[in-house]
């Protein structure tokens, strides 16, 4: 099947679905792949570069749509400056398109992708599910973007990250407020954490703080009673009770006065991002501070932000930008390319080039919204498969009861019985016997002193010279050699043969073991 | 020379084993150990030369040259992965020489004893035969599973409890009648007759026992071979093979016991072979649902170890089939050097014989004291970023403690899933020996690498290199 990439046509919009390293990787699937020509070249891809991986160039944006079965995009179509006719007017029935969709805020636009008789992947649709995260463009581009705001924000703000002691005199470190610990978050707080600042971050999910903790930042609890735990379906946050809400609130305007950047990354699935920085808290900021909001596409964490503009306010910078994967659009474009390719690994099971959307199959099923002209969203709730489940107390099974005290007389049992054997065996053995036995029972119990407390690291060389001392058994061969009766010696021959072989062997192979042990 | 000297000699050499085997409970003294009992045999060989040995060097020479020879090959040749086989068929060669020279004794007919005296000898007698030919048969087994020469799974004849109770019932039916006609100078129809009961029960019991066992099995034939040259010495009047032989029975019995403490497991229910005959297979069923695995390529490996700063290697039975120690133990040394403090985890029952992974790590010259023992080291895991599972299964299996029906509940074992990320290197999606699926593969932090061990190791340290 025929692969097209088409450039990407949103304003601003510098990533493309698919660069020369993933393209390869999709003509080894069996793919063929064509590109528009430029596509790639926001994102510092030249059409040159596509073309050394094995990927055509076409120049007539309407060929490449036409001749193409498969379309991957970065963006949800919409009308073509140039062309000025919508891209969705661009797809032909039966034809594929992977990109991000947002279905249940385009409703219109699900609609007249259904009309057109299309199956339709939506990227921003794949299942947070374990098996699925090779595909979920939105953690990958999230990631990019949790980095990036941290280095717009060291852009703007007008002192150091890190703290030093100079001859010029002493730079206080950079303190950072990260909110809403998702990937985005995580990836901030780690960014600016390497940079040298001290990182704190909130979030209304209390099972995330050890993820912060792991990533070195501090973990800001909210001092609060209840038994309100933030955390929603699927891995997201979700709305939270006004006393909650009350604390939360407080606990940013204290921080407000005391940090020099906040970045803000708290979204809810599908609602305006809630306001989480007041004009009050902005103004008791210090003069210089910056705020990040990444949420500015959904009217922002700060309602003084402008989505995609830089604004100072109060003499805060407030940074709004909504591209932020797309100021990184080399890297994000791998990832993105990347997570694309596992989508379509996923669909061509057989590697053959041709795609089967399996909708048995939870995680293509999931993010498949349109199949064919019907509109498939959303899907049913994910059947949480080994992820979550609340993990019945993974802590060694408690032992059951402490045992019953064994009775006195069944401890001893066992010395009764051996002692009335012996007795038995004291009557009618001979004294010779008896003098054996004696070094018999001594010997076993010399041998259980010795080896109770071997390392484990020696049982192998232990055994093999144990192998090797118990071809002492020699000495019972050797001992009847010497008879006058040919069987005898025969059978006595033999044995010291093999005897022999253990004797040599065992301890030989004992000293190798050995001599390889070293500290 | 008189027989007080050849007495006293024996003595020194008893005390020299002794020492020998207490020597080898710790890695400082190992090798001194190791020299007393090489100083014991040579004590011993000498004065039973000298002593008592009066005719027929010739013969006594051939067959010493030509086994030591033998051995010596052996000895130099094998393989440190096949550690387990050596052994068995070694201690197959105990067992044979008892055979071997209690029918020499019994046909000797220059001994002349009468009463009490004669019934006891001959039980000796039949006794060392007895056990000689279960050690002899039960090793061959054991080196046949243990090469891979017949299939490790456990043989589950119907009604075997009772067939190895109708052999035993006929080796004492046997019994008897060897001691009826003994008296009367015959005795050597029924004794060849026990022989091949015992033979067959030799057999009978190590086919029962399932490959995951095989440690326990080792040891066991192990004090076996010891309990044979015990009854060997007490046929011949010897307190040396009496003493030598108790130590070898009574360390091998105590090793097979650790053992079986190691893997949760009855000593007698192993000996009675067939793993799980009460549990069943219900869980592999059940949990067959349990989720998705998530396979990752070499140089993603290879960027989590780099990212890590604590990384725990648990080998298991793959590493050694792989013959990946020498790789493994490159990729430690390049992720020490990068200043990851890599170490070991080794569960007792890892490989196929008792210390198998210590032994093939010190082969592959790492050092020991970064190699720990699952007791040691447990309580380390939520530490632990990155744990590597080298072709391991039923000792990283956490069914072990929270899966109450799992035939293995309650064996210890090593818990990596409670480190940040656990990377198991495994062939494909086979059960372990013991036939449970393991949760371990489906945690959401676990990532599996599916190939040789020895590849993959490769991949991966090629990766870390670069």
């Amino acid at each position: 099947m025929r692969i097209g990439i088409p450039k990407e046509i949103h304003d601003g919009e510098k990533k493309v679905a698919t660069t020369p390293e993933v393209a390869e990787q999709l003509i080894k699937l069996g793919f063929e792949v064509a590109i528009e020509s430029n596509a790639g070249q926001a994102a510092n891809f030249s059409d040159d570069a596509y073309r050394e991986s094995g990927v055509s160039i076409v120049e007539d944006t309407k060929k490449l749509w036409s001749e193409s079965d498969i379309i991957l995009k970065v963006r949800a179509p919409e009308t073509h400056p140039e062309l000025c006719i919508d891209e969705v007017e661009l797809l032909h029935e039966g034809q594929t398109l992977l990109s991000f969709i947002w279905p249940a805020q385009n409703e219109e636009l699900m609609q007249r992708l259904a009309n057109r008789k299309v199956t339709v992947l939506a990227m921003d649709s794949v299942p947070r599910i374990s098996r699925a995260q090779k595909m979920d463009a939105l953690s990958s581009l999230a990631n990019i973007g949790g980095y990036r705001a941290v280095v717009e924000a060291a852009q703007h703000f007008g002192r150091f990250f890190t703290g030093q002691i100079t001859a010029a005199g002493k730079i206080p470190p950079a303190k950072v407020l990260v909110i809403g610990a998702g990937v985005a978050g995580l990836a901030a707080i780690g960014a600016a954490k390497s940079m040298g600042a001290i990182v704190r971050a909130f979030d209304t999910r209390p099972e995330v703080k050890e993820q912060v903790e792991s990533m070195d930042g501090e973990f800001l609890m909210l001092e609060f009673e209840g038994d309100d735990d933030g955390s929603g379906e699927g891995g997201y946050a979700k709305v939270m009770s006004d006393e909650f809400i009350k604390a939360e609130m407080d606990l940013f305007a204290r921080q407000a006065m005391e940090v020099d950047i906040i970045i803000t990354t708290a979204l809810i699935p599908g609602r305006p991002a809630p306001e989480l920085i007041t004009e009050a808290m902005v103004k008791s900021m210090k003069d210089g501070s910056v705020i990040v909001d990444l949420a500015a596409e959904k009217g922002g964490n700060c309602k003084l932000t402008e989505a995609d503009k830089v604004v100072v306010k109060h003499g805060v910078t407030l940074i709004g930008y909504t591209d932020l994967p797309s100021r990184l659009a080399t890297q994000a474009s791998q990832l993105y390319g990347t997570n694309l390719r596992h989508l379509l690994t996923e669909l061509s099971p057989e590697k053959n080039g041709e795609i089967f959307v399996n909708m048995e199959d939870e995680a293509i099923r999931g993010a498949t919204v349109i199949n064919n002209g019907e509109i498939t969203w959303p899907p049913p709730a994910p059947k949480l498969s080994a992820a979550p489940k609340k993990e019945p107390a993974t802590a060694p099974v408690a032992p059951a009861e402490p045992e019953p005290e064994p009775s006195k007389l069944k401890g001893l049992l066992p010395f009764i019985i051996g002692g009335l054997a012996l007795l038995g065996l004291g009557s009618v053995a001979p004294a010779a016997f008896m003098a054996h036995f004696t070094v018999f029972v001594l010997a076993c119990f010399v041998g259980y002193m010795v080896i109770w407390n071997v390392s484990p690291s020696l049982h192998t060389p232990l055994m093999s010279v144990t192998n090797a001392i118990s071809s002492i058994i020699i000495i019972g061969a050797l001992i009847q050699v010497s008879s006058d009766q040919n069987w005898i010696m025969v059978l006595s021959g033999i044995a010291i043969l093999i005897t022999s072989i253990n004797i040599v062997g065992g301890f030989a192979v004992t000293q190798r073991m050995l001599a390889m042990f070293r500290r | 020379m008189s027989a007080g000297i050849v007495t006293v000699s024996y003595i020194g050499a008893s005390v020299l084993f002794i020492l020998a085997l207490g020597g080898l409970s710790n890695q400082e003294t190992a090798r001194r150990g190791n020299l007393y009992g090489m100083i014991g045999m040579g004590l011993a060989l000498i004065a039973t030369l000298i002593g008592i040995v009066t005719a027929n060097y010739g013969v006594l020479l051939f067959g010493a040259v030509i086994g030591g020879f033998v051995g010596w090959i052996l000895a130099k040749k094998v393989e440190m992965t096949q550690m387990p086989e050596l052994v068995a068929i070694l201690h197959s060669l105990v067992g044979l020489a008892a055979v071997l020279v209690g029918y020499a004794n019994f046909m000797d007919h220059n001994i002349a004893l009468t009463g009490v005296d004669k019934t006891i000898h001959d039980v000796e007698t039949y006794i060392g035969i007895l056990i000689g030919a279960l050690t002899f048969s039960g090793s061959i087994i054991a080196f046949l599973k243990l090469s891979a020469k017949i299939g490790g799974s456990p043989l589950m004849l119907p009604a075997r409890h009772w067939l190895n109770l109708g052999l035993l019932i006929l080796a004492l039916w046997f019994g008897n009648d060897f001691l009826n006609e003994s008296a009367t100078g015959g005795g050597m129809v029924p004794l060849i007759l026990m022989t091949i009961v015992a033979l067959l029960f030799g057999v009978h019991m190590v086919m029962a026992i399932g490959g995951a066992d095989m440690p326990v099995v080792v040891s066991m034939l192990n004090s076996y071979s010891g309990w044979a040259a015990a009854a060997t010495g007490f046929m011949l009047n010897n307190d040396l093979l009496i003493v030598v032989g108790a130590l070898v029975g009574s360390s091998g019995a105590i090793l097979s016991y650790i053992m079986c403490r190691a893997m949760n497991r009855k000593f007698l229910s192993v000996i009675a072979g067939g793993f799980g005959t009460t549990a069943g297979s219900s869980t592999p069923a059940a949990e067959g649902d349990a989720g998705e695995v998530i396979a990752v390529q070499a140089d993603e490996v290879a960027d989590m170890l780099l990212d890590a700063r604590e990384v725990m290697i648990i080998p298991g039975y793959g590493m050694a089939v792989a013959q990946a120690q020498h790789t493994v133990y490159e990729l430690t040394k390049q992720l020490r050097d990068k200043k990851i403090n890599v170490r070991f985890g080794i569960h007792p029952v890892a490989g196929r014989m008792p210390g198998h992974m210590n032994v093939l790590l010190a082969e592959a010259k790492v050092p020991y004291d970064i190699v720990f023992e699952m007791d040691e080291i447990n309580e380390d895991f939520p530490n632990v970023d990155v744990s590597i599972v080298i072709g391991a299964n039923d000792i990283v299996n956490p069914a072990a403690q929270d899966e109450p029906n799992s035939p293995i509940a309650g064996m210890p074992v090593l818990e990596p899933w409670k480190g940040k990320t656990t990377i198991v290197l495994k062939r494909g999606m086979a059960t372990g020996y013991a036939g449970v699926d393991n949760p371990l593969f489906y945690k959401e932090n676990t990532r599996m690498l599916f190939g040789d061990a020895k590849d993959s190791i490769d991949a991966v340290l090629k990766a870390v290199s670069n």
